[in-house]
């Protein structure tokens, strides 16, 4: 049970705060309720350059990063399709320094010229390096495109291309600023060796008076239902053909989101999950195999990826696959290969739970979905599902009309 | 709105406690010893219900004859004993929600166990069964190399990974084990009786060290000793082997011509921890590369953009290291990137650090130090890498010394000691 004591300022900030006195650190954790699926169609990148501006100064404090360093501070950041999560780690005596750091730059940015122009080349830099410079490093930029029409999802976070990061310009940086970096929008954890009473006074002194900004309203397109399997085949200059696919699951707070988990990990996972040991242990058509899904807030994809051996076949490769699908579709899964997976959700959320900003970053994220107290019901609400349920989303999810599947080939 | 925010100056930092004044403990380990004169060192701590074990053999690619024997028998250690198969070990180990990892590196190979504390009485004999009765199956080893030998295709087409190679080639020589790397053919020379008398010698029959750390059940020690106080513990005798690092010095290799990047490892030879000044170089490391407020990330990032990171870092070795700068930035600022490099080294040669500056750097490395104690698994780390490299605990407290201590003099000396662009390999991979 991981306990915490919530508040809300005036101005609408909501305030967690989680005590662990084993501890001598502090832990502040602010995540912003805006994510790459809020961006324009036309300048996505767009969240997550902003949280590179985010470091690059603000209204009262010229440098964020020299204090928090000269108080023994560490931080860090990162954007996702859904969310913009920030997070400092220091010495508890030093709270205090978080708390000014956090709130100016809440205040207003600076807003430098400067800070924009490094910051977009840093970008460009980062995504050159992750998406351009490897290879199969496009796979996610061509997949998302096949799978969603319409949902925001549609895009990665890094952007679409260079040139949306490339053309951003101030204006636009401010805008998004007093449009999403408001109170409003905001949830603030304080953890570690901290007292409600000591937040509360900080969390007034600093982030009382700054104004509460609008609420964002999330209206997204909603991505309609798949209709019809699709496909798309890609040749370049890598060393393997490569299959992925994927099939569209549940949003975040769907109960079948929790089948959906443990269903990954009955496939994948382990050396014991069902894909490695057919496909890359017995049949030898993979050199390795993967299934997970995104774990977003909306509804997102359960992906199956994995590097065929040299000349196997692309469509033996598929076949090999569909057949472990068909197994789940008709045969319900043995009950202690069930509990095998709960078992591990239930090590993995200890192990997780070890590091108190790990538990800052997930009672704000619960506080986002709806409650932080949910984090402490994720256990049982794993723990409830059957192997009838497995059956039945298997069912639901690996059907060809929902497939989205992209051949990647050796184009050497 | 309460009276505190008016006259509420947000240009003013809040007074700040200086982490140099912390007074840093690691906390000491319990020490257990078997039946066999194995150590076992271990922390009991912890909030959560879970606990680490780590065996460490000296049983790294030191002690091979051949190119990859070490990392093959240790990589397929948990695939098949006499009596399982790699899938029914695998299942018992996942069943109980744990994590059974095995690594290699140049002196040491281990196998670690992650998992709750309520059952670390299931999965031992489980482990005992690898450390004793591995059988190395000929299929697998098969599979391995297949799998490997793919593997190996697809990050040859990284200029990281080929840097990552080459500068240490450049280093060490390729026959020394810090400097070989692997070659597609070396995968086809592996056989099933050299896995299985290096796996005999090394890990049936070798010394071993042990690591643990969580919350530890009562009876831990009776466990250890249960499972593997009959273990063989015979002393292992380390090779002397000389480095042979290239006399050439300035490397430029093209991958990939299409490429839209270049690795830049720019890097020097350097003593081992032993040496007196490898902790006072650490503070000096932290201040030119070693963190996100650091001389080059300041100015090769932060005010040129020329990369999404750069750093430097004493690489983690037993024997002897390097100190080596590495980044990635665009194919056509690699060059710039370099001279900046450079004209930092110079800039540390010339000019002693400031007074602000310096202590932002040792406040930085010590609040760093202390949010890096949290947690038995990041103490146990400390201890191990303190006994694997023959140090005792004063190693630690001279660390915190250094870093409370050294001087903006002493930082000046060691760099125009260490510093010297003409002592540096030089090598951009695009």
């Amino acid at each position: 049970m991981i306990q915490f004591e919530k508040f809300t300022l005036a101005n609408g900030l909501r305030v967690i705060v989680h005590q662990d006195t084993s501890t001598p650190m502090a832990v502040m954790n602010i995540m912003y309720d805006v994510g790459a699926r809020d961006e324009n169609p036309e300048r996505t990148g767009f969240a997550h350059l902003f949280e590179h501006l985010m470091f690059g100064g603000s209204v009262n404090i010229p440098n964020y990063d020299e204090p928090l360093q000269m108080a023994g501070g560490e931080n860090n950041a990162y954007t996702t399709n859904d969310l913009t999560n920030y997070y400092i780690q220091l010495p508890a005596e030093n709270l205090e320094t978080a708390f000014w750091l956090e709130s100016d730059r809440m205040l207003s940015l600076a807003f430098g010229e400067k800070s924009l122009d490094v910051q977009r080349k840093v970008v460009c830099e980062e995504f050159k390096e992750h998406y351009i410079a490897k290879p199969y490093g496009d796979v996610w930029h061509k997949m998302r495109e096949l799978a969603y029409t319409r949902h925001p999802y549609r895009w990665m976070t890094i952007g679409k291309e260079l040139s949306h990061v490339e053309n951003a310009k101030l204006e636009d940086v401010k805008e998004f600023f007093f449009k999403y970096y408001r109170p409003v929008n905001a949830i603030m954890v304080v953890a570690g060796n901290v007292t409600t009473e000591k937040v509360k006074t900080l969390a007034e002194k600093w982030f009382g008076d700054i104004p509460a900004g609008e609420k964002y309203k999330r209206n997204l397109p909603q991505e309609p239902e798949q209709r019809e399997e699709r496909q798309l085949e890609i040749k370049a200059n890598v060393p393997l053909d490569a299959l992925y696919k994927c099939w569209h699951i549940y949003p975040r707070l769907d109960r079948r989101y929790y089948i959906t988990d443990l269903l990954t990990d009955i496939l994948s996972g382990g050396g014991s999950s069902r894909l490695y040991q057919s496909l890359v242990k017995e049949k030898q058509l993979f050199s390795n195999i993967e299934c997970y899904h995104y774990g977003s807030t909306d509804a997102g994809l359960l992906c199956i990826e994995g590097k065929l051996v040299k000349g196997v076949k692309m469509e033996e490769a598929e076949r090999a696959i569909e057949i472990e699908l068909d197994k789940m579709k008709s045969e319900l899964v043995a009950e202690t290969e069930l509990q095998k997976v709960k078992n591990k959700t239930e090590s993995m959320m200890a192990f997780e739970d070890m590091s108190v900003m790990n538990r800052a970053n997930s009672l704000a994220y619960y506080e986002l979905l709806g409650d932080a107290s949910w984090m402490n019901f994720e256990l049982e609400k794993y723990g409830s599902v059957t192997t009838e349920d497995i059956l039945q989303e298997s069912r639901n999810i690996f059907r060809k009309e929902n497939s989205n599947t992209l051949y990647y080939y050796s184009g050497n | 709105m309460i009276e505190t925010i008016k006259g509420l100056d947000r240009k003013v930092a809040p007074a700040i406690v200086d982490a140099v004044n912390f007074n840093l403990q690691l906390k000491p380990y319990k020490k257990l010893t078997l039946k066999n004169g194995v150590d076992v060192y271990t922390i009991d701590a912890g909030a959560e219900e879970v606990m680490s074990i780590e065996w460490v053999f000296y049983a790294g690619n030191w002690y091979e004859d051949q190119n990859l024997v070490a990392a093959t028998t240790n990589f397929l250690l948990k695939n098949g004993t006499r009596h399982k198969s790699a899938f029914q070990v695998n299942e018992h180990f996942e069943y109980y929600g744990s994590y059974l990892n095995r690594a290699c590196y140049n002196e040491t190979a281990t196998v670690s166990l992650h998992c709750l504390t309520k059952h670390v009485g299931e999965l031992l004999p489980a482990v005992r069964e690898l450390l004793t009765d591995s059988a190395m199956p000929e299929d697998e080893l098969a599979i391995y190399q297949q799998n490997m030998k793919q593997r190996l295709k697809v990050n040859l087409k990284k200029s990281e990974f080929v840097a990552g190679r080459l500068i240490d080639v450049y280093l060490y020589g390729e026959q020394h084990p810090y400097g070989r790397y692997t070659k597609e053919e070396d995968f086809e020379h592996l056989n099933k009786q050299q896995l299985f008398d290096f796996y005999d010698r090394y890990y049936r029959q070798g010394k071993f060290v042990m690591f643990v750390a969580g919350r530890l059940p009562a009876n831990l020690e009776q466990l250890l000793n249960d499972n593997f106080g009959d273990l063989g513990n015979d002393p292992i005798l380390g090779k002397k082997i000389s480095t042979q690092p290239s006399s050439e010095r300035k490397f430029r290799v093209i991958n990939n011509a299409e490429g839209v990047q270049g690795s830049v490892r720019i890097a020097r030879p350097f003593p081992n921890r032993h040496h007196p000044d490898f902790l006072k170089v650490q503070v000096l490391n932290s201040l030119f590369g070693g963190f996100f407020g650091s001389r080059l990330m300041s100015n090769i990032r932060e005010d040129k953009g020329y990369t999404y990171g750069i750093h430097s870092y004493l690489q983690n070795h037993i024997h002897e290291s390097a100190w080596m700068i590495s980044t990635e930035a665009g194919k056509d600022v690699c060059e710039a990137t370099i001279s900046e490099v450079y004209k930092e080294m110079e800039d540390l040669r010339e000019e002693p650090v400031g007074d602000e500056e310096l202590l932002l750097v040792r406040n930085y490395m010590m609040g760093s130090i202390l949010g890096d104690l949290d947690g038995p698994f990041q103490i146990i780390a400390r201890w191990k890498n303190i006994i694997l490299n023959g140090l005792d605990e004063n190693y630690f407290y001279n660390s915190i010394n250094t870093i409370k201590t050294i001087s903006a003099g002493e930082l000046q000396e060691l760099a125009q000691k260490y510093l010297r662009p003409e002592e540096f390999y030089e090598l951009v991979v695009v």
